[in-house]
């Protein structure tokens, strides 16, 4: 199978990548160090090639009501266009088919959605738009760069002098469209920072500019170890289809009100809350040697559970792992690493936020 | 890019070993297992004085990636250990094959040293 490459592929090449597979994409692993790459993006400023993401334009006069049917989260609470909100997009049953982000748009919204659950989703989306005032444009004419790190926005403010004042104006979760670009402030590290659509053409350019501008190229791997720090969910490894957005830290997406909203999975996970939800989602510390993996079971007085992400931490230097275990779990599990039952802590995620450890 | 030394025996299980003038042998892991391996964060040596047969397990590398086990390259008895390298366990990616060395043994049969790949022998495992 011949992979895709994104519009940057000639760019990470020259910057010395190492490319792998990533979801029947070549995308780059690192540029010789992930450590390094991590430690970038905690102490000053980074950019990803995020390109292989799903962009999709929904226009229609039916858009507003579909998307309050097929997301657990409400778009309702989009007061402003440029505004952002993170979802699940579950199925009857109340599971997880996606995580994605949405922004209210000019004429109606714009969706990411990840890479690896590209033709599910599209074929979800077609499905469940059948007959309805629902026009959906996948845009993959546009690339999409994150930035991100104390010094990014500084640093994207920099090559953009004419955007900068609005760029900085911009809060959490909120974007602007400068033309065909559009600069949201969001990401995937518990850095600040941007994530930026761009022409493809104009990518490369852009992506030689911000590294001129002091600005490291960052590949996957410092992605995953960076969003594992921060607590947040990777799609197909600490959710999917046969997990509950209430077992998977999802619960503050999930709109409850107004009551008469029928959002796809609302019965199910109504009725899951009714009956008493079995299990959450935490963060395992573990304080010797060794490295949590996804897959370890985790033995708790309570029961088993598993770890769903683990990995070094290059910010605390010891393991840390997310973790799917009994709810009555308290502060203390261990888990079977590599054959020996090892005592961890159990913590309240995230593990780092803005450079700093945030657990006790 | 293959960093293969010409001087050096090798393991189809990607370790070196190297004859010092004293008989003893230092191993290490190649250049090839680094890269596989990505950035190191924990190393676990064999005890000085342990007595293994060869491709019996000697140490544990962990890396952002993966754990991956070391094996002994062949019979003998590890007389030292790199305790810089459980310090520091990237210099092993640095530098594979000088400071990043994993630990030295002498070999119950000093043949079985001069039986293991050589550097040709080593790049054909890698497919190169």
């Amino acid at each position: 199978m011949t992979l895709r490459t994104t519009p940057l592929y000639q760019s990470h090449i020259d910057a010395g990548a190492k490319m792998v597979d990533f979801a029947g994409w070549s995308m780059p692993i690192h540029y010789g160090s992930q450590l390094k790459e991590h430690e970038i993006v905690r102490a000053d400023a980074g950019v990803f090639d995020v390109s292989h993401m799903v962009v999709l334009d929904i226009t229609g006069s039916d858009a507003q009501a579909w998307l309050q049917r097929i997301l657990a989260n409400d778009v309702a609470k989009l007061g402003f266009v440029g505004k952002a909100l993170y979802s699940g997009l579950l199925t009857e049953d109340g599971t997880v088919i996606d995580d994605l982000i949405v922004y209210l748009a000019q004429d109606g919204y714009r969706m990411v959605v990840n890479a690896g659950t590209r033709d599910k989703d599209l074929a979800w989306l077609q499905q469940t738009s059948a007959g309805t005032n629902v026009q959906l444009k996948v845009r993959d004419d546009l690339a999409m760069l994150a930035v991100q790190g104390p010094t990014a926005i500084d640093k994207v403010c920099a090559i953009k002098p004419a955007w900068a004042e609005h760029i900085r104006a911009l809060k959490v979760f909120q974007g602007l469209p400068f033309g065909e670009w559009f600069v949201a402030r969001t990401g995937y590290t518990g850095e600040d920072g941007l994530e930026i659509m761009v022409p493809a053409a104009e990518a490369p350019p852009f992506f030689a500019q911000l590294l001129a501008g002091g600005v490291a190229p960052i590949g996957l791997g410092a992605r995953d170890t960076l969003r594992l720090e921060a607590g947040m969910n990777l799609y197909g490894h600490d959710m999917d289809e046969s997990i509950s957005p209430l077992q998977a830290g999802m619960g503050w997406t999930i709109a409850w009100e107004p009551a008469s909203r029928d959002f796809i999975g609302r019965k199910a996970l109504e009725a899951q809350k009714a009956a008493g939800v079995t299990h959450k989602q935490v963060g395992l510390v573990l304080d010797g040697r060794g490295v949590l993996r996804e897959g370890m079971k985790v033995l708790t007085e309570h029961g088993e559970g598993v770890i769903t992400s683990g990995t070094f931490s290059p910010t605390l230097k010891q393991s840390i792992a997310i973790a799917r275990v009994p709810s009555a779990t308290a502060d203390a599990a261990e888990v079977d690493l590599r054959g020996t039952l090892t005592p961890v802590r159990v913590i309240k995620l995230p593990f780092v936020r803005q450079g700093k450890k945030v657990f006790d | 890019m293959l960093d293969i030394p010409a001087e050096l025996k090798y393991a189809a299980s990607h370790e070196w070993a190297r004859t010092e003038a004293d008989g003893t042998v230092t191993i290490g892991i190649t250049h090839h297992a680094q890269e596989l391996l990505g950035d190191l964060v924990f190393v676990e040596l064999p005890k000085v004085g342990a007595v293994l047969a060869k491709d019996e397990q000697a140490g544990v590398v962990e890396s952002v990636k993966a754990a991956s086990d070391i094996y002994a390259p062949f019979a003998g008895e590890v007389i030292e250990v790199n305790p810089a390298l459980e310090a520091s366990p990237e210099i092993a990616n640095t530098e594979p094959y000088t400071s990043g060395w994993f630990f030295k043994m002498k070999p119950a049969t000093p043949a079985d040293v001069d039986a293991l790949l050589s550097a040709d022998e080593y790049a054909k495992e890698l497919g190169a």
